[in-house]
């Protein structure tokens, strides 16, 4: 069965305004995902992949700003639409939950109010209906004793706690599209994986896509069907957890898998870095963005971005390396 | 709740004898005395009258005579306005201050928080900078040139309104305005930074995140978190203002307290100066505690320990 496109980023240029002068922070970011997919976002910090999502959600304050290209969520074109009509999507077609669920909730207000809030927003429930749903939403991501929860403020709260309040929000309208914005940095390892464990089984329950922006990929390896590897303002590539994993075609994704530790290596082994640091994006460089730090760097790749290579229906790389052979592989083909 | 009251109470009575046993020596140790006028009076009528207040006593004498009556809740007889009591004076005297600091701090509240509000909102703007340059002026332009001027444009130039008492409603404007300058301009400063730092916050993302609009964020969201230093700054702030400004009362020669104690002072009316001292320090401590209190309603992270 066919499944249907559910987000469609297509060239999406987005730029900071800055005193110092204008960053480039998203530079040609095409990214589809279909119904259903759990598209894991990874690169490091500075990559463009918060940005990103953040685009999704019209949310891309001051002084970003969209240049060019397209986002098609839904059936929505997002980057079109004003301020209020946004209002209407976020929450209910699309929620996000952050990366530190310490400060993410409002420290004056009780969780009962901040989740009746958004369902208030949304939907046409009354008072009684809203409390009910509310208790539901507690029920549903693990929280036990929910009415009395629903009284209690954030900070009476414990860090894995508010994630799930803050994830019982996110839910609370159902929306088609969660967006997960390192939601498990701020947690302590067991309670990462509860909260991994807790988003999967909510996914089948409620049927929704998520959107995992880390740059954890071994919480990338357990969840997610897509990647897409991102650096410097750029996809480098992208292709389903397979073939991202077994067949990696881009240096830089090589590098960040063999920077993972491997358990069964013995413990004095030194993890590989990548070496050099990331690029400075007020004075990015005209090649490949990757080209100083990578190994096997050619003079072309300083000069000119590669093109994307093909490589599969879901798996693309932009790497003058790829370029190179398939132009060797054509003309083989031509002898 | 009721323990942390009891040990404000506690606090409170130490903190009011500290005042008055400090004020009392203070008062001693300044020179001069309450029946020195321009052309002093015979040594005699001097003798007589210092006996009659019981003024000829030992200093130590007069301090536990004061503090037994101070228990009773009698500040005495005031020495220039002769045979007026002390309790009376405040008892009328008040009331017209504290009326005038009200309508001046319900100004400053309600044009300080929305101005500092929206300078945040527009930060670097031009109109920011317009908010800040006027608040920056209200800070630093003293009292009495306000006053004065205010009273020269509106009372002496334009003729529309009265410069002099508080007879009708349309007497108290000039006055509410002056004396409402400075927290007005404090208070919308406190507000804008305060307000900067709260829309930084990620709760404040998350609001957005969820389709609350942005004017309903600012309101909800916003407003509780941000007007937690302002209503610090409120308790001190009321406790000044509601015992009246001396400049402000004498600019527009209005009998309150605030002209009061600074007439109490030059003419070292001994009992008077106690009894406003005292007075302002019981207000200052009973808006504190108001202001603890407030806290625990806006913000409920905090304990009443």
């Amino acid at each position: 069965m066919m499944s249907n496109t559910l987000l469609d980023i297509k060239n999406l240029r987005l730029s900071f305004f800055t005193p110092a002068g204008e960053v480039k922070a998203l530079n040609d970011v095409s990214i589809s995902m279909q119904e259903g997919d759990v598209l894991g976002i990874v690169g490091e910090s500075g990559s463009g992949k918060s940005v990103t999502a953040y685009s999704i959600m019209g949310l891309t304050a001051h002084p970003g700003k969209i240049i060019g290209g397209t986002i098609d969520f839904n059936g929505h074109r997002i980057n079109e639409m004003s301020e209020k009509q946004m209002r209407k999507i976020r929450g209910k077609e699309v929620s996000m939950i952050f990366q530190d669920p310490m400060t993410s909730l409002n420290p004056v207000y009780t969780i009962g109010n901040q989740i009746r809030e958004v369902i208030y927003l949304h939907t046409d429930l009354d008072k009684q209906q809203a409390y009910d749903r509310s208790v539901e939403l507690l029920n549903l991501v693990g929280i036990n004793d929910p009415e009395k929860r629903l009284k209690q403020y954030p900070h009476e709260l414990s860090g894995g706690m508010r994630q799930r309040v803050m994830i019982a929000i996110a839910l609370a309208c159902e929306p088609k599209l969660l967006i997960a914005d390192e939601p498990t940095t701020a947690l302590d390892v067991t309670i990462q994986a509860q909260i991994i464990e807790l988003m999967m089984e909510l996914k089948r329950k409620i049927n929704m896509s998520i959107i995992m922006i880390t740059h954890d990929l071994g919480i990338v390896a357990s969840m997610c069907t897509n990647i897409v590897v991102m650096y410097a303002g750029k996809v480098v590539e992208a292709g389903s957890i397979d073939e991202i994993f077994y067949n990696p075609k881009h240096e830089y994704t090589k590098g960040l898998l063999r920077s993972i530790p491997n358990i069964d290596s013995p413990s004095h082994e030194r993890l590989i870095p990548i070496e050099g640091s990331p690029v400075d994006m007020l004075n990015p460089p005209v090649g490949c963005p990757f080209a100083p730090r990578c190994d096997k760097c050619m003079k072309i790749c300083l000069k000119r971005m590669p093109e994307y290579t093909k490589i599969s229906d879901t798996h693309k790389s932009a790497c003058w390396m790829l370029q190179k052979e398939e132009l060797e592989r054509s003309k083989g083909v031509m002898k | 709740m009721s323990r942390y009251i009891i040990k404000r109470v506690i606090s409170a009575i130490i903190t009011l004898f500290l005042v008055a046993t400090l004020t009392f020596f203070l008062m001693y140790l300044v020179p001069g005395g309450p029946f020195l006028a321009e052309k002093a009076p015979s040594p005699q009528t001097m003798k007589a009258l210092e006996e009659k207040y019981g003024l000829d006593q030992p200093v130590g004498v007069q301090y536990t005579n004061y503090m037994k009556r101070l228990l009773k809740g009698d500040l005495g007889t005031s020495l220039k306005m002769r045979g007026q009591e002390v309790n009376h004076i405040i008892k009328t005297r008040f009331p017209i201050s504290a009326k005038l600091g009200l309508c001046a701090v319900i100004l400053a509240v309600s044009v300080g928080l929305p101005i500092g509000s929206f300078a945040a909102l527009k930060r670097g703007k031009f109109l920011d900078r317009l908010i800040m340059f006027f608040s920056t002026l209200g800070m630093a332009v003293p009292g009495f040139v306000v006053a004065t001027v205010l009273m020269y444009f509106f009372g002496v130039k334009l003729r529309v309104l009265p410069t002099f008492g508080l007879t009708s409603p349309l007497h108290y404007i000039l006055p509410v305005i002056a004396l409402a300058f400075y927290p007005t301009a404090y208070i919308s400063r406190l507000m804008r930074s305060s307000m900067l730092d709260i829309i930084g916050q990620d709760y404040m993302r998350t609001a957005k995140a969820k389709g609350v609009s942005q004017f309903k964020s600012l309101f909800k969201h916003a407003l509780r978190n941000a007007i937690l230093p302002v209503v610090t700054y409120l308790g001190p702030m009321l406790a000044s203002i509601l015992t009246g400004s001396f400049i402000v009362e004498k600019v527009f020669t209005i009998p309150g307290l605030g002209n009061q104690f600074i007439g109490s002072i030059t003419d070292r009316d001994y009992p008077l100066i106690m009894g406003t001292t005292i007075f302002l320090a019981f207000l200052l401590i009973t808006m504190n505690v108001l202001v603890d209190i407030a806290y625990k309603i806006i913000d409920p992270r905090i304990k009443m320990e």
